[in-house]
């Protein structure tokens, strides 16, 4: 039993880092780029969410709309401003400047919102599920998470493979210069990008913090670069695969600390990763990269 | 062109170099000069600004009472890391520092404790509860290091906290069965958690299940599961409440209630805003503050506070604001002026600190006094919270 | 006098300028700190930055020189610094400064480079971004293990544990490393002297590295792996010896940083402190040693500086971050770079000319 309620326990966990994995993916496997700014727009997404139920009494669902509207306006502005001007150096230098956006919105939020924790109230109104008399819970988050996650990548999948948008898309994360030859503008095509896994972000954000609910400015990195681990657990560039990552990502944190050493859960995870990774050096569901000579 | 680069960032490192060489002296010194330095920024930022604001608080009031002793007070951030602690420290030795106020975390005080006792400058921590702090703490064994002689504590340490819990626990008869949930990449935890452990088999008090985290866990149902599973009727959390507000909500979620107890670092829980305190209904606490206590000096800072700064003061507001009360207190016994070199005023301040006459009533105690190991000795008091507010036990 | 500097070889320019800064620096500031003429605050910054410059050269080598990304190089400098820490705190106090930093120095800097041995075989059979996030996974891990770790040191010799300090069973001994609590006590014999000298050491090593046999197999293997291959190198034990000269500096780096603060905690050595030195080196310049010495100490002391800003001093190192991010490498600051240099030039060249003119007109 406890087995099962670890299990549970596990898929929760991981479909919180799946649904913040699914926004990096996404940004890496079309734009080519780490935007290890995604855990920070995470986190401004549940403040404007907090804001919006807290302070000005709205409707929880609402405010996932206020915080999704605010978080693509704030994706596109970042893009705009740090990321477009360096779309012909070096990915490193675009590393850096998305590190320097991390510390810019931890800051800010730190001198807007104060350092004080703040209580989120989960947006999800209805009971938790109770099994085996009381013994198994799956709490209401979790369920909403994991629905949420699948129906993401579903959907995320269809745009990509089906719209116009999509597959230009696809065809700049093939191959920018030939993309822009056949009339696609890559500009575009990216702040799109961008604009989507922002808007993502404040999706994420709000279930992270409804299934753990301590808001602070740091509240996204932590998360993020577990994310980010699991993006690449699964294939980074691969939704599914973030998807898969994330949820493995999670039984393994849990499973690591139930059964084999509570302190050392987080070295569990890592080291199941370099071992995944060593067997299949581009993530469970990734692209097999074709060396050109 | 390539030259060009290059001599320009030599002459941006040279320019940046000069501007270090001078030290940054300029103000007029109107009082002594009393620094502090913790987190404003990053993750322990909450703990460094509520000192802050209490410090400067602290310090207007006292600049406002007809005494001679005033003071000149200044806050340095370390973003929770000894190195820029320390870079700090030399900052405000730049400024002309003659006591210490701080640092507030344990990590980076026992670096900059280290170079106070080295520099002889008064150190007073309100909050940095680790005994590496103060130094010169044995173990059963008979390990130890060097006491830092001028260095004292406003807050219990960490060791105090974990015996205090494990005997107020067996006395009272709270439980037979205990687990405990600490965090184990955290000194504060930690050092609570191994006292507490030697105590409670000392005094046959039975740990069925020891959950660990670290700073960044925030799903504890495993912890929690494990001590519901080994049939645990108290939960003892020796750490902050922010994780701590989580592990209430994650234990209600899995229908889970037994008693918990925290120490100081569980002070604050109900003053999270949007916190639904319904979930922390029967938490057991012991802290030496509340900020609902009825004694007019408790109630005076809390509503200063609230209009100054808008949040509830916690722990680390209350035990910086008597640590500036208290270097008032000790300067006023021995005279201290401002121009004074801070090891005349280190020497005189370790003397007054220690003698047996000197006791100083804060709002985290009355009668407090120092004894040369630099540990405070107060009573810890027990709180319960009920209906959303503390009551003494 | 310019002139022969371009045209001397890439070798002899590299070494001029770099050792040439650090001696400069030295020779001005040493002096100045001898005599006290040095504010607290940047003497005090001396011995990190030294560090700093030694972790950032190092990462060059791996990121600039072998071309791949690691996020994980605060891992090394833990490595380092705890070892260093623990050795230099068992020698004892009856054991002079110089030996006991000597000492810690090279054993940080020889379990580095083990474990960079031991970390390298898996890391370095992957490419790119899944290299990068294993480097970061093991840097994740060993700050892990190093939380759990407990060392102490008595008359019969070191114990270590996993659990706690009891279980070292100890009987009047040291503890030096208790687990998330730090190493503490540790003695502080790190002086600017003996950084300087650590960043020569580490100059020299990576400087004729690079322009070795082996430095040009390992800049081949960077510029194009299969080429490199194909005309018999080992690619396996170039980068492996990159890797490893890598960790090693890192190594020693991080026990001179231990030797000089009282108590060091392994949180320090996280993933945030490998992205500081990996900006450092970014903007330093890939495979630049100089441009890395001083971007390292320009950035350091960033924050320092900002001070005066108070809360507002990380927000603003992030905007300059950016801005020098944007400022270097975006192609519209490029060409306005290229306008503004131009213009100068004109503006010399101009008044250089009516120099003459007037000069001519004073002759007559």
């Amino acid at each position: 039993m406890t087995f099962i309620f670890n299990l549970i326990n596990g898929i929760s966990l991981g479909s919180v880092y799946a649904i913040i994995a699914l926004g990096y993916t996404m940004v890496y496997g079309i734009a080519k780029m780490l935007n290890f700014a995604h855990g920070d727009v995470i986190m401004i997404g549940a403040y404007v969410s907090y804001c919006a139920t807290t302070y000005m009494g709205l409707n929880p669902l609402l405010s996932v709309v206020i915080a999704m509207v605010v978080c693509t306006a704030l994706g596109i502005i970042i893009e705009g401003l740090a990321y477009k001007p360096l779309r012909k150096a070096p990915a490193l230098a675009v590393l850096i400047t998305a590190i320097g956006v991390s510390y810019f919105l931890q800051n800010s939020a730190l001198l807007i919102w104060g350092s004080a924790p703040k209580n989120f109230s989960s947006i999800v109104s209805f009971d938790s599920i109770s099994l085996a008399g009381g013994k198994l819970i799956i709490t209401s988050e979790s369920i909403v998470t994991v629905i949420a996650c699948i129906v993401i990548m579903i959907a995320l999948t269809l745009f990509i493979k089906k719209s116009k948008m999509g597959k230009a898309m696809r065809a700049v994360s093939e191959d920018k210069g030939a993309a822009e030859l056949m009339g696609i503008n890559v500009n575009l095509t990216i702040s799109v990008t961008f604009a989507i896994g922002s808007a993502l972000a404040a999706v994420a954000g709000v279930l992270l913090c409804s299934a753990y609910p301590i808001l602070i400015p740091t509240t996204g990195s932590m998360p993020g670069i577990k994310a980010f681990t699991a993006a690449v657990f699964g294939g980074i560039g691969s939704i599914p695969g973030a998807m898969l990552g994330g949820i493995l990502l999670g039984i393994i944190e849990i499973f690591g600390r139930a059964y084999i050493s509570s302190e050392l859960a987080d070295a569990i995870v890592f080291a199941v990763l370099i071992v995944v990774l060593l067997v299949k050096p581009t993530g469970l569901l990734g692209k097999k990269i074709n060396e050109k000579v | 062109m390539k030259n060009f680069k290059k001599v320009l960032a030599v002459a941006v490192a040279a320019v940046m170099m000069a501007a270090c060489f001078a030290s940054c002296n300029g103000e007029k010194q109107t009082g002594i000069r009393v620094g502090g330095i913790g987190p404003i920024t990053g993750g322990a930022a909450i703990y460094g600004q509520a000192v802050k604001n209490a410090a400067e608080m602290a310090v207007e009031e006292i600049n406002a009472l007809d005494s001679d002793i005033k003071f000149d007070f200044k806050m340095e951030d370390d973003e929770h890391d000894a190195e820029k602690s320390v870079n700090a420290y030399n900052t405000l030795k730049d400024w002309g520092m003659q006591i210490l106020m701080g640092t507030v975390t344990s990590g980076p005080c026992t670096a900059v404790s280290t170079e106070t006792n080295a520099d002889n400058i008064f150190t007073l921590t309100p909050s940095a509860s680790s005994t590496d702090v103060i130094g010169g703490y044995k173990d059963e064994d008979g390990n130890t290091i060097e006491r830092k002689d001028n260095v004292f504590q406003m807050c219990f340490s960490d060791p105090n906290q974990g015996t205090a819990s494990a005997q107020y626990i067996s006395e009272q008869k709270l439980a037979t069965k205990v687990a405990v949930i600490y965090n184990n990449a955290d000194n504060y935890s930690t050092g609570i958690y191994q006292k507490f452990d030697a105590e409670a088999k000392a005094r046959n008090l039975e740990i069925v299940s020891v959950g660990t985290c670290t700073d960044e866990t925030t799903d504890f149902k495993t912890q929690l599961n494990a001590a519901k599973q080994a049939g645990a009727d108290l939960v003892f959390l020796p750490i902050y409440y922010t994780p701590a507000s989580l592990i209430l909500k994650q234990a209600k979620d899995i229908d889970y209630a037994p008693k918990f107890f925290g120490v100081d670092g569980m002070d604050g829980i109900l003053t999270v805003e949007n916190f639904d305190t319904s979930l922390a209904e029967g938490v057991m606490l012991l802290t030496p503050f509340s900020a609902d206590a009825e004694d007019e000096k408790t109630q005076n800072f809390v509503k200063n506070y609230k209009e100054k700064y808008g949040d509830v003061p916690n722990q680390f507001a209350a035990d910086a604001y008597d640590c500036m009360y208290a270097l008032y207190e000790l300067c006023k016994a021995q005279g201290i002026t401002m121009d004074m070199t801070a090891e005349e005023i280190n020497d005189k301040l370790c003397a007054q600190i220690t003698a047996d006459d000197f006791t100083f009533d804060g709002l985290t105690g009355t009668g407090m006094k120092w004894s040369e190991s630099g540990e405070v000795s107060k009573a810890p008091m027990a709180v319960v919270i009920e209906n959303g507010e503390y009551v003494g036990m | 006098m310019l002139k022969k500097y371009k045209n001397l070889s890439n070798y002899a320019r590299t070494s001029i300028s770099t050792y040439g800064i650090i001696l400069l620096a030295f020779v001005i500031l040493f002096p100045l700190q001898q005599a006290g003429a040095l504010s607290y605050s940047f003497s005090g910054m001396l011995v990190p930055i030294c560090a700093y410059i030694v972790m950032a050269i190092s990462l060059n080598l791996t990121v600039g020189v072998l071309g791949e990304l690691s996020l994980g190089h605060a891992g090394f400098m833990s490595i380092g610094a705890f070892s260093g820490a623990i050795a230099a705190v068992s020698l004892g106090n009856g054991t002079p400064d110089v030996l006991r930093l000597v000492l810690g120095v090279l054993i940080g800097g020889v379990l580095a480079g083990i474990s960079g041995l031991l970390i390298g075989i898996p890391v370095l059979r992957l490419k790119g971004d899944y290299l990068a996030i294993v480097t970061l996974a093991f840097g994740e891990i060993i700050k892990n293990i190093v939380n759990c770790l407990y060392v102490g040191v008595d008359a019969a010799g070191l114990h270590f544990s996993m659990t706690d300090v009891a279980s070292l069973h100890m009987t009047n001994g040291t503890v030096i490393l208790k687990g998330p609590q730090g190493a503490v006590g540790i003695p502080k014999v790190a002086s600017f002297l003996s950084g300087i000298i650590l960043i020569l050491i580490t100059l020299f090593v990576v400087i004729n590295l690079v322009h070795s046999r082996t430095g040009r197999a390992i800049k081949a293997i960077r510029n194009n792996q299969i080429a490199a291959e194909s005309v018999g190198i080992s690619i396996t034990k170039y980068k492996m010896i990159a890797f490893i000269t890598s960790a090693a500096l890192a190594g020693m780096a991080g026990a001179m940083y231990a030797m000089n603060y009282s108590s060091i905690v392994a949180k320090k050595f996280d993933f945030n402190t490998s992205i500081l030195i990996l900006v450092f080196v970014v903007l330093g310049g890939m495979g630049k040693f100089f441009g890395t010495i001083v971007a390292t100490t320009v950035l350091y002391m960033l924050p320092e500086i900002f001070r005066e800003f108070g809360e507002y001093r990380m927000l603003i190192y992030a905007v300059v971050l950016i801005v020098v991010m944007l400022a270097t490498n975006s192609s519209g600051a490029k060409m306005l770079k290229d306008k503004i240099v131009d213009f100068v030039k004109n503006l010399f060249a101009r008044s250089k000319n009516k120099k003459v003119e007037a000069g001519g007109a004073d002759s007559e």
